[in-house]
């Protein structure tokens, strides 16, 4: 079904390789994991067997073989819907594949059955979340009948409910003939959907390959050092060992209309505080109120003396952009929104600077950011060409170099591999027993566990629903 | 049931405002664009367009057309005729007033259509249409239907590139330059996003086959019939005896 034979592929302007030496089979119906570090190959690895790896973008060693039609479900749910009509666009592969106009609608009816999506053909894609969006983006995979499926972290970018309803539709859809080759990072959701576990080593073929159990026996601790979330390995909670201190910002009926129904919460120094709700509650909203970034509709968000002086009479959002960036520091849900030079150097050398900090200390503080978040190799490096991870640990040190009293973050584990992972929470942790407040909007339960002092539950807001 | 014109194949309504269009661009007269506007303002309950949504739509067009009203009676350089009034050095006289007149309302008279035919047509349609009727690329015509469902995203995305500025401590404060650098680099910042989701989504497309340069076939059929042959034929029609009246005065 499956063969690559020393199988190795270079993307253009690289140097190293980002697959190579790989030989694998798999047969059909097997239902294969497919594991490995960040950078191992497993995206590349997919995208060449679904023959999505142009000539002319890279250099190609070995071959690989697919036989039959190969379907593929990717990440980013917003980027895999092309029609603005559900029906039409599951229908979009079936017209690609000239199947004949008789045969598409029912197809398209049956596809959808399968990975039980809850509305008609005509309903706008545009009104859908996430995880239907991902069950949309499945359905129009599986219309196609392939009896090759590939999914690349299909749940990463959605929240729990979400990822619920796309791994129930995959348990659902799946029929035995389907040979399936998932790439996820959280594998305890993802054991019940495979037999086997290959591991990728990077630049250097398989590693590891055969049933689940055995291979979490023998390779578990080196998989838990290379960041994979091994079923079983809970992570040491970080709860603070002082009393929170004084309070640093409030907010008293503070709401957006149609977005974020009225709030009210206090933070405090030393503690770290997470602000959980289903999607369209307002969290992000939420976020960015507390951060000074927008003004409230109704309400108000109030600085104490103890973050902003004299200038606690001023609510947040009219401080001067320097002044809000020394008090408090907002790390968005998406690290690229945030990086506005063109190196990793200065880029955390920004905050401090237009703080009117001398040359001397702007330098000493950078140096200590880049090595504390493992960035220093990267100090020259443009930030839009970082990984997930780096890209992640520089949004939190660009927020950290300007020393805030209070770090205000939105859903900062999103998508993170268990390394990047346990380094934040680590961070986190510390700088709340430093002293400083953190507040974090989040939908994961095991960074909640790890890391809250305390939770704030928003309801669904009816209107944005 | 959508209104009768609304209907109509979409081609054939880019085709009757494009009719439109081009009778217009031929003539500077005032007479045959008022007629035109008004003619087009009769038709807008056929498109099934209440005319509360179309003065919404077309705000930004009364503001331009009177843009060029104002410019052509400061600027004009022939001013025969009859002085009107004086305003300080600007001597208005009945030619300047006549042609700052016909050319505001040609900008209405020419835009209009096109206001109506994108109120009323659903883009998928056009989309189908252009292909199944007038053989455009599909390549093209999907390649386009599918980035611009993206466009939305980018209004959104605006918004946070700039809150995410403020928050890194960026602002301009009062000094035009320093926004100026702030605009660019806000932008930057949504044309690397723009590139990056347009990427993903280009090879989302073609993993389901849309690079495969065979055959396809329809899951939707556009069809060009009489109706339609009609709508255009009436455009030339009430387009012409719209420019007969300037010849008539």
């Amino acid at each position: 079904m499956i063969r690559a034979k020393g199988f190795g592929w270079r993307h253009a302007g690289r140097k190293a390789w980002a697959v190579r030496g790989l030989d694998l089979r798999v047969e059909r119906g097997e239902r294969v994991l497919l594991l490995g570090a960040s950078g191992a190959g497993k995206s590349t690895l997919l995208a060449a067997l679904a023959g999505l790896l142009a000539a002319d973008s890279g250099e190609r060693e070995g071959t690989v073989e697919v036989d039959g039609r190969v379907g593929i479900v990717f990440q980013d749910p917003e980027t895999q819907i092309v029609m603005a009509r559900a029906g039409d666009d599951v229908a979009f592969g079936l017209e690609n594949h000239a199947v004949p106009p008789a045969a598409i609608w029912s197809r398209v009816d049956g596809a959808l059955a399968r990975v039980g999506f809850p509305y008609g053909r005509d309903r706008s894609t545009a009104a859908l979340s996430g995880g239907e969006q991902q069950r949309l983006a499945l359905a129009g995979a599986l219309a196609l009948r392939p009896d090759v499926l590939l999914l690349d972290e299909p749940t990463a970018n959605l929240d729990p409910a979400g990822a619920g309803l796309v791994r129930g539709a995959l348990r659902e859809a799946l029929d035995p003939g389907t040979t399936t080759v998932l790439v996820e990072h959280r594998v305890a959701e993802a054991l019940p959907l495979v037999d086997r576990v290959v591991v990728l080593e990077p630049g250097g073929g398989v590693r590891a390959d055969g049933p689940p159990d055995e291979i979490f026996a023998t390779q578990g601790d080196r998989l838990v050092a290379e960041g994979v979330w091994v079923p079983g390995r809970p992570v040491e909670p970080r709860h603070a060992c002082a009393p929170p201190g004084e309070a640093l910002l409030t907010a008293e009926k503070a709401t957006i209309r149609d977005r974020l129904a009225a709030v009210d919460l206090l933070v405090r120094e030393g503690e770290s505080l997470a602000i959980l709700g289903p999607n369209g509650s307002g969290k992000s909203t939420l976020a960015l109120l507390l951060g000074g970034l927008l003004k409230p509709d109704g309400g108000r968000i109030a600085a104490t003396a103890a973050l902003a002086g004299p200038d606690a009479a001023t609510p947040p959002h009219r401080w001067r952009a320097p002044a809000l960036a020394r008090r408090i520091g907002s790390v968005f849900q998406d690290p690229e929104h945030q990086f506005v030079t063109s190196t990793v150097y200065d880029e955390l050398a920004l905050g401090p600077r237009r703080t009117g900090m001398p040359d001397g200390a702007v330098r000493s503080t950078v140096d200590g950011l880049l090595s504390r978040l493992r960035l220093d190799r990267l100090a020259a490096a443009n930030p839009y060409t970082l990984s997930g991870g780096e890209a992640r640990r520089l949004s939190v040190a660009t927020a950290l170099a300007a020393a805030p009293a209070l770090l205000v973050l939105d859903e900062p584990t999103f998508g993170q591999d268990r390394r990047t992972w346990v380094e934040l929470v680590d961070l986190l942790a510390g700088l709340r027993d430093e002293g400083r407040g953190i507040v974090t909007v989040t939908h994961d339960p095991d960074f909640v566990a790890a890391l809250a002092d305390r939770t704030v539950h928003l309801r669904a807001n009816q209107e944005t629903l | 049931m959508r209104a009768v014109l609304a209907r109509r194949n979409p081609v054939a309504k880019v085709a009757a405002a494009l009719v439109f269009t081009v009778a217009l661009v031929t003539t500077l007269d005032p007479v045959p664009p008022a007629v035109a506007i008004a003619i087009e303002l009769a038709l807008v309950p056929l498109f099934g367009v209440g005319y509360r949504t179309l003065a919404r739509r077309a705000w930004p067009l009364l503001v331009s057309a009177a843009g060029v009203a104002v410019t052509m009676v400061l600027f004009a350089a022939e001013r025969t005729g009859d002085t009107v009034f004086q305003a300080g050095p600007v001597e208005v006289t009945t030619s300047v007033l006549n042609g700052a007149l016909g050319l505001a309302l040609r900008v209405i008279a020419i835009a209009l259509p096109g206001v109506l035919v994108f109120a009323s047509t659903d883009p998928t349609d056009l989309a189908d249409a252009l292909v199944q009727n007038v053989r455009a690329p599909y390549r093209f015509a999907i390649g386009a239907l599918a980035a611009f469902r993206l466009v939305p995203l980018l209004g959104q995305e605006w918004q946070l590139l700039r809150l995410a500025r403020r928050a890194r401590g960026v602002d301009a404060g009062r000094n035009p330059f320093a926004a100026a650098r702030i605009f660019v680099s806000t932008a930057f910042g949504l044309l690397v996003g723009a590139i990056r989701r347009g990427t993903r989504l280009a090879v989302a497309m073609d993993a389901r086959g849309f690079d495969r340069g065979g055959p396809r076939s329809r899951a939707r059929t556009q069809r060009f019939g009489t109706a339609d042959a009609a709508l255009v034929a009436g455009a030339v029609v009430l387009s012409v005896a719209a420019l007969w009246t300037g010849f008539a005065t």
